[in-house]
């Protein structure tokens, strides 16, 4: 009972801890025009790779420091941030649509439905995810629109699979047999009677996904196939870094920690948000 | 019974890969961007460029180029590259001993790693030692080797530089090998110097890709040590008078290793797709580096060929994986 508690109170402190990183972030990127103490495109040569504020030879106003171009890395980071979101929401809810739909189907309906549906997921996790993204954006030009599409085409498999085992179990359940005695239809009894039970995992894998987004697009950046070159990005942010890694390090740790934080935080997120939803752990 | 579900699993694996192979085909040839264009010095005619097109079969139509492409795999003719002009299939061969190597050091790692917590972590239940494996576990769960491999080329590289922070060996030694099985090949000749260079290479490129891999085999063994440690036959060895780490290691690991055995193979895969990214991020000269460079320069055949290698070394281990689990476990060797 006592272990119970500690961990209902350890999943709240995670919920909180996580979302308020999140909102943090999020408001950020709302508002980076107005938070953002400098222009992130601004390069300044008698500013290049300023320290942060803690460190001697640094200049008021660029708190974290500047890149080798001289552009501000707070600023940078700020309006990074906004693509890192674009590409989070969007990126995720298309993969979560498509999966949930096809778990959903392949679940319930069985039969060739779900031999169909399995065996093009068994294709899909045949490819190296990274190699398959870099290949669907490399197709499909760079840009916001081709990251997005590019992970929701490689990460819906992760919401199918799931979701599919889930709606199985569900399906076998009695409430699901009376449903249809009660005469209801096989899509209305799928629809109203089993997806808001799955509807905890689907939300959970949805938090879980849009850290895998985040990192995606950075990984893109870093191989600089993702956004126009002229955009701040937290991984474009990295790749400069990693270059001048021995004459200004942190061009590379402050997007790194922002990175994990985020990464960390959607996760937590959403373990909290299923730990919260899942009447049995409640 | 065996051989039965081997046959299945060889026909369904015949499956996946003609199906990644179509996938792959469809996605290359809707490209946007002829990449014969970009092969051409500017002043090229149009006759030039139809010669090269014919060369390289792109004058056919997509049905066609696939057929022809796909009967040249199951000959072992896996085109020419592109950007490099030479055979793509010994390309391959060329950079996958390296990536072999580097997923098969981080997988022994990430087991060591991982058996470790999940043993230390089942001994000592209930404490704080456990929930400090467990949380330990999470973070290295929830950060993806990209992320990983950064952290370590700041804290090791740069921080503190012990270790190489690019490439596979130092390049101003000089090589005896006759493979490309660089680290087997040091060992097997004595050769310990090299050995040492090149696991100072590699030892950052996999603990980036072990840490994932550690931490869900240490969650996962740990649960299954936890389950199996009630049972009756191990409190009777308890009994007997073993300790409990006698218990763990001659009575309830055998047992509690299955159900892990079959998630380290998927997870195996994930590991060696990760080598992509990570042996960028490293300058190792390994075939998902190549494969990005393959990419960028557009080079169809190479892109192809690669995937194709990739996907085959996941189905295979897939398959050793159930293989192993189905000659493992005693409820399907008898069944």
């Amino acid at each position: 009972m006592d272990e119970a508690r500690i961990s209902r109170h350890g999943s709240r402190a995670r919920l909180w801890l996580a979302g308020g990183w999140l909102l943090i972030a999020l408001l950020a990127a709302i508002f980076a025009p107005l938070v953002a103490p400098q222009d992130p495109l601004a390069q300044d040569l008698m500013l290049e790779r300023l320290p942060p504020f803690w460190l001697g030879g640094a200049e008021p106003g660029y708190w974290l420091g500047t890149d080798s171009l001289g552009r501000d890395l707070l600023s940078r980071l700020i309006f990074g941030a906004r693509i890192a979101f674009i590409v989070a929401f969007a990126a995720a809810f298309a993969a979560c649509l498509v999966g949930s739909t096809l778990g959903l189907i392949a679940g319930y309906f069985g039969g060739w439905a779900d031999r169909i549906i399995s065996r093009i997921v068994d294709v899909w996790m045949a490819f190296p995810p990274v190699l398959f993204a870099i290949l669907l954006v490399a197709v499909l030009g760079t840009g916001l629109s081709s990251v997005i599409i590019a992970i929701a085409v490689i990460d819906w498999t992760r919401f199918c699979r799931v979701i599919r085992a889930e709606t199985m179990g569900q399906s076998r359940m009695d409430y699901v047999e009376n449903a249809r005695i009660a005469g209801y239809g096989r899509i209305g009894i799928m629809l109203r009677e089993v997806l808001p039970n799955v509807v905890p995992s689907i939300v959970a894998l949805l938090s879980l996904e849009m850290g895998i987004a985040v990192i995606v697009e950075a990984i893109l950046s870093f191989v600089n196939l993702s956004i126009s070159t002229d955009d701040p990005t937290w991984g474009g942010i990295i790749a400069e870094g990693r270059l001048s890694i021995h004459q200004a390090w942190w061009v590379l740790v402050f997007p790194l920690v922002t990175l994990i934080l985020t990464v960390l935080s959607f996760s937590q997120f959403g373990e909290g948000l299923r730990a919260r939803f899942d009447p049995v752990l409640r | 019974m065996l051989l039965q579900r081997f046959l299945i699993r060889l026909l369904t694996m015949a499956i996946t890969l003609f199906g990644v192979a179509v996938v792959v085909f469809i996605v290359i040839r809707v490209a946007p961007g002829d990449p014969i264009a970009m092969m051409l010095p500017p002043g090229a005619t149009d006759a030039d460029i139809a010669r090269l097109r014919a060369l390289y079969g792109l004058d056919k139509t997509i049905v066609q180029q696939f057929f022809i492409w796909l009967s040249g795999v199951v000959r072992g003719d896996f085109g020419t590259s592109i950007s490099l002009r030479q055979d793509v299939l010994g390309l391959v061969f060329n950079r996958l001993p390296a990536t072999l190597e580097l997923a098969s050091v981080a997988l022994v790692m990430a087991v060591a790693i991982g058996g470790t917590m999940a043993i230390l972590g089942a001994r000592e239940r209930g404490t704080a030692v456990e929930a400090g494996i467990d949380i330990a576990s999470g973070a290295a769960l929830s950060i993806p080797d990209f992320l990983w491999g950064l952290v370590l080329i700041l804290l090791f590289g740069v921080l503190v530089p012990v270790f190489d922070i690019s490439g596979r060996v130092s390049p101003q030694l000089d090589l005896p090998f006759a493979t490309q099985f660089y680290l087997f090949e040091s060992i097997v000749r004595l050769r310990f110097d090299l050995t040492r260079d090149l696991l100072a290479h590699m030892l950052m490129p996999a603990i980036a890709l072990a840490l994932p891999l550690a931490a869900i085999i240490s969650q996962l063994l740990k649960q299954s040590l936890k389950e199996v440690l009630d049972l009756d036959y191990v409190v009777l060895a308890r009994v007997k008078g073993f300790s409990e780490t006698q218990v763990i290691l001659r009575e309830a690991l055998k047992n509690a290793a299955l159900p892990t055995l079959t998630l380290v193979g998927v997870q195996f895969t994930f590991l060696i797709g990760g080598t992509v990214i990570v042996e960028r991020l490293f300058s190792y000269e390994g075939l998902g580096n190549m494969a990005i460079d393959a990419v960028i320069n557009r080079d169809l055949p190479l892109i192809q060929g690669i995937v194709l290698v990739f996907a085959l070394l996941f189905v295979l281990i897939n398959l050793a994986v159930d293989m192993m689990y189905a000659l493992l476990n005693p409820r399907l060797r008898h069944g």
